[in-house]
């Protein structure tokens, strides 16, 4: 069931650029579990995007099936949405961006959407590098149909409905898009807004594909005690590459960093990411560095969290295969159609 | 007694040895002569060595349906040799490689044998061992222009045509042209009672696969996004769009006002085109009964969400991955039903390359019309075999219908927006595209139950609503597809003939044939689902229907019975589906079976 939201806003409220208050980037009220940590991702996405000012028609939001899938309802109504089928939210979203390259895309998936069924989609949208932001609610679990475990339950991992993991090793969606080459991958915890926001941001302005693997605990089965993707074990275990701030193009950075522990990423439309405090022997422009670190982190148990890597110099799929700049749904007939005199041409050389 | 003009030749070659190039020209000299052709393609699922056949009926009635027994057969695929020989026509003809004496087994006394040393005067010519194989070709079409009367100028100036950019080989084709010719002149007496002469029989007609004149009717139809996987017998669908694309969709400065995308596979070539189409742009995608499997789900996604699609079926042999490289018509019902729950789908049934043309456009038309996915059901036969037919044409005055959508303006001036009200009540919707309206028009797309409001529901009233509005879309339809052609016969009668796709070259002529032996058949073609008034008229108005099709299970007599609860029996399936494209002869003697008058 989907409520509606009383529309009453009071007239102070704070106005962004393009003149929307934070609640024109809300959806309809959440029917997810309470405490579900996929509604607080909602709330991340929400900020992010009335903070950059993103104007919500100018943003499609797009998703598979599962309690993560739903999510779009919740957030952004002023925006057009597409809950496609189980596992095939890129190609849609392919699809849509290949009609109209100017507006953002925003494809929201879960664990069970992306590890298992939609894996080839995945994989192929990376190698696209297709210019979205694609996040993950990972809960390590299928939510919508009552907790069975997913292809990125860790070993040993204990759910409500699955028990012990003793079988299978996780798939760890990160480091696949690392060795896949994707040009933009970060992870991120629902329950750390201060470095979820700024990431969403940043992945929405990079050219090419965004990824973020945003752990997400399931409340209702898999946030026992046992579950690496509870809450408690999250935290408890979180170890961050940096922090990190979303510099718009317009604005300076005011604050002040230490020297020689902080870089600076410059992103194609003039924007910056600033990260503070970085782990050593890592650079967030170095693959090589990203992996190794991950690896590290593997062997001493955490997870780490932050943005791991992003390629500055990434290109989208449109300048890759050279299509127009002006988006293609916006061609019209006189564009499109070659006309009957070209046609006498074809019809000679078919003679 | 000569024969002119009227014969079937066949090539039995090895897959992979540049038979193709050869064997297309001789059946384009033929075209050129004025001489109604229709050549095709029998090869296996191979890349290389397995054998392939090109047969060419050749006919001044200008029927061009398939028909058998062979009277000139090229022989050059030592593998398929006995078969070959077996299968020429008594009295006819067999042309082979004498460079090895053919071994007494293989002597028919009924057949005549022309050897022609073709590897011989090959190597004796050319020394590089690819070009003698290369030139082996042409010698034999060599020895055909003498052996047939064909005119030597018309074959050389198409050699001048395809080696416009390399005129260096000119001289090299030439020469073994001249090596094929020379050798028969001297050694046979030529021309044979089989002969062609030039006449004045295919008028400004053009010969073109299918498949390439679908891709360039969804270029004039204004496609601008192509999403597909590879598969026979369609790559070549995506092949046409794109080649043409290339010089018919580039901008000045280089830019494509296209995209072309070979996706992972068809479940995600599909959730492009739906993705594509969702927003604002004419998209679609060509594959075969495999890939229509795979992209079911999705199908009926956008069956249900309401969004555009146009989807391309050239059919091959199921079931599974059946037979890949041979034709039949066995997706009928698969693909106008396709996906889970109540579902079924526009389809148009094309039967020349000219009607690939014109529907491939009407298709993407249909789709924004209805918001729905249209299928344009076609086959190998159809889309890999080059057919004589009328040129294809363009009106100018014509413009794209792009449907029922609101604009910016359109969002200010409306009351309210509700993506599934019904304002016009006849099953059609208004939808807007992503981007148009800073606060009106945007609304969410699924393919769970909601209700005209494009809100979630689990009501069943409000699902029982929308499932039935798009039944009313389905009736609003038939007033909008292709109505299908009717051919009264001669004299009055309450037999009919049904059929639809290329079964219609066979049908036609077994219809000419009947009326010889004073057997009046009135024919319909089916050219789309759902069924208009035609149909069902002509059904009323016949005693008794042949329903001609090329599968096993009758599958358009079963949509018939399904879709206007046509008595089943008045409907007698008549069937092939042995791969090969239906002949009019099997056609009129399991047409015949039923006729107490022939018995
Ligand atoms: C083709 C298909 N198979 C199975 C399902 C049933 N199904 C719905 S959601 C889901 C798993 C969702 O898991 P995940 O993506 O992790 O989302 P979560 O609910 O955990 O957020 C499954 C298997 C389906 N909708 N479609
Ligand atoms: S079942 Fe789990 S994932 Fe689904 S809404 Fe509830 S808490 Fe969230
Ligand atoms: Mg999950």
């Amino acid at each position: 069931m989907t409520y509606i939201k009383p529309t009453f806003r009071h007239p102070g409220l704070k106005k962004n650029k393009v003149g929307y208050v934070r609640a024109d980037y809300e959806g309809a009220i959440s029917t997810l579990c309470a405490g579900c940590g996929h509604d607080s991702i909602s709330g991340a996405i929400v900020q992010a995007c009335f903070e950059m000012s993103v104007e919500p028609h100018r943003l499609a939001k797009l998703s598979g099936i599962g309690c993560s899938s739903k999510t779009p309802t919740y957030f952004l109504s002023n925006s057009h949405g597409f809950n496609s089928v189980h596992g095939r939210m890129p190609s849609v979203t392919t699809g849509a961006n290949m009609a109209n390259r100017d507006l953002i895309y925003l494809g929201v998936s879960g664990d069970g959407d992306t590890a298992s069924i939609g894996m080839g989609q995945f994989v192929h949208a990376v190698r696209r590098n297709l210019n979205m932001a694609y996040i993950v609610m990972n809960n390590g679990c299928y939510g919508l149909t009552k907790g069975q475990d997913s292809a990125t339950t860790d070993f040993g991992s204990i759910s409500k409905s699955s028990g012990l993991n003793d079988s299978f090793q996780a798939i760890d969606l990160v480091g696949m898009a690392l060795e896949l080459g994707a040009t933009f991958v970060g992870r991120s915890f629902s329950g750390d807004k201060d470095q979820l926001v700024p990431m969403i941001k940043a992945a929405m302005s990079h050219p090419g594909f965004a990824f973020i693997d945003c752990i997400s605990p399931c409340v209702t089965f898999n946030n026992n005690k046992g579950s690496t993707k509870s809450y408690q074990f999250v935290r408890d275990h979180q170890e961050a590459t940096s922090t990190i701030d979303f510099v718009p193009h317009e604005e300076e950075i005011t604050v002040d960093y230490e020297a020689g522990t902080s870089t600076s990423v410059a992103l194609h439309d003039g924007s910056k990411i600033h990260l503070d405090k970085l782990s050593p022997n890592w650079d967030p422009t170095d693959r090589y560095s990203a992996v190794m670190r991950l690896q590290e982190a593997k062997l001493t148990g955490d997870i780490l969290t932050g943005l791991l890597y992003i390629d500055p110099k990434s290109r989208g799929l449109h300048d890759l295969m050279k299509t127009s700049k002006r988006p293609l749904n916006s061609l019209q007939e006189e564009d499109l159609c070659p006309g009957s005199a070209a046609l006498e041409g074809i019809n000679a050389g078919f003679r | 007694m000569d024969i002119i003009n009227d014969m079937v030749v066949r090539f039995a070659n090895v897959n992979g040895t540049g038979s193709a190039s050869a064997n297309n020209m001789f059946a384009k000299t033929i075209f050129r002569m004025g001489i109604p052709v229709s050549p095709k393609n029998i090869f296996p699922s191979n890349i290389q060595g397995l054998p392939t056949w090109y047969e060419v009926r050749i006919n001044k009635d200008g029927y061009l349906g398939r028909r058998t027994g062979i009277d000139l057969l090229v022989g050059v695929n030592p593998q398929s040799l006995k078969k070959d020989i077996a299968s020429v026509k008594s009295g006819g003809y067999f042309v082979y490689d004498s460079t090895r004496k053919l071994h007494a087994e293989f002597i028919r006394e009924d057949i005549n044998y022309i050897g022609i040393p073709m590897m011989k005067l090959s190597m004796e010519h050319y020394q590089v061992p690819r070009l003698q194989q290369l030139f082996k070709n042409i010698i034999y079409v060599g020895a055909l222009v003498a052996l047939l009367d064909i005119e030597m100028k018309v074959i050389k100036n198409i050699v001048d045509e395809q080696f416009a950019k390399k005129p260096k080989l000119i001289p090299n084709n030439y020469k073994a042209l001249d090596l094929g010719y020379d050798f028969a002149k001297a050694n046979y007496e030529c021309p044979l009672k089989y002969r062609l002469e030039r006449m004045d029989g295919v008028g400004d007609s053009i010969l073109i696969e299918g498949n390439e004149a679908t891709g360039l009717g969804a270029i004039y139809g204004g496609a601008t996004v192509m999403a597909w996987y590879p598969i026979t017998p369609s790559t070549s669908v995506a092949k046409g769009f794109e080649t043409h694309c290339k010089k018919l969709r580039v901008d000045a400065d280089g830019r494509k006002n296209y995209a072309f995308v070979q996706a992972e596979d068809e479940l995600a070539a599909m959730g492009m085109v739906i993705g594509a189409t969702w927003n604002g742009s004419r998209a679609f995608t060509a594959t075969s009964g495999p890939g229509v499997s795979l992209m079911s789900e999705f199908i009926g996604l956008a069956y249900f969400a309401e969004i555009p699609v146009t989807l391309v079926n050239v059919q091959r042999g199921g079931p599974s991955t059946g037979m890949p490289t041979r034709t039949q018509q066995p997706d009928i019902i698969s693909t106008i039903y396709a996906s889970h729950g109540d579902t079924k789908h526009i389809s148009l049934f094309p039967s020349t390359p000219t009607e690939c043309f014109e529907m491939m456009a009407d298709c993407l038309d249909l789709a924004d019309r209805f918001q729905t996915p249209v299928m344009m059901i076609s086959d190998l036969d159809l889309g890999m075999n080059s057919h004589m037919c009328p040129p294809l044409k363009w009106d100018d005055t014509r413009k794209y219908d792009r449907g029922k959508v609101y604009d910016a303006e359109d969002l200010e001036r409306i009351k309210e927006f509700g993506r599934y009200l019904d304002v016009d009540d006849d099953g059609i919707c208004y939808r807007t595209i992503p981007g148009t309206h800073p606060t009106k028009g945007s609304f969410f797309t699924r393919g769970t139950s909601r209700d005209e409001y494009a809100k979630y529901t689990e009501d069943g009233d409000t699902y029982v609503r929308v499932v039935n509005r798009l039944l009313k879309k389905w009736e609003t339809a038939k007033s909008y597809v292709p109505i299908p052609e009717v051919t009264e016969a001669k004299e009055k009668t309450d037999m009919g003939i049904i059929f639809f796709g290329t079964t219609r070259y066979s049908a036609l002529e077994a219809m000419d044939l009947f009326e010889k032996e004073g057997i009046y058949l009135d024919a319909l073609r089916i050219k789309a689902v759902p069924f208009n008034q035609t149909v069902e008229d002509f059904i009323n108005s016949h005693e008794q229907i042949f329903v001609i099709e090329q599968n096993r299970d009758g599958q358009m007599r079963s949509v018939l019975m399904n879709e206007l609860d046509a008595d089943p029996k008045k409907l007698t399936a008549i069937l092939n589906y042995d791969g090969m494209p239906i002949t009019a002869a099997t056609i009129m003697e399991r047409i015949g079976q039923h006729l107490p008058a022939l018995v």
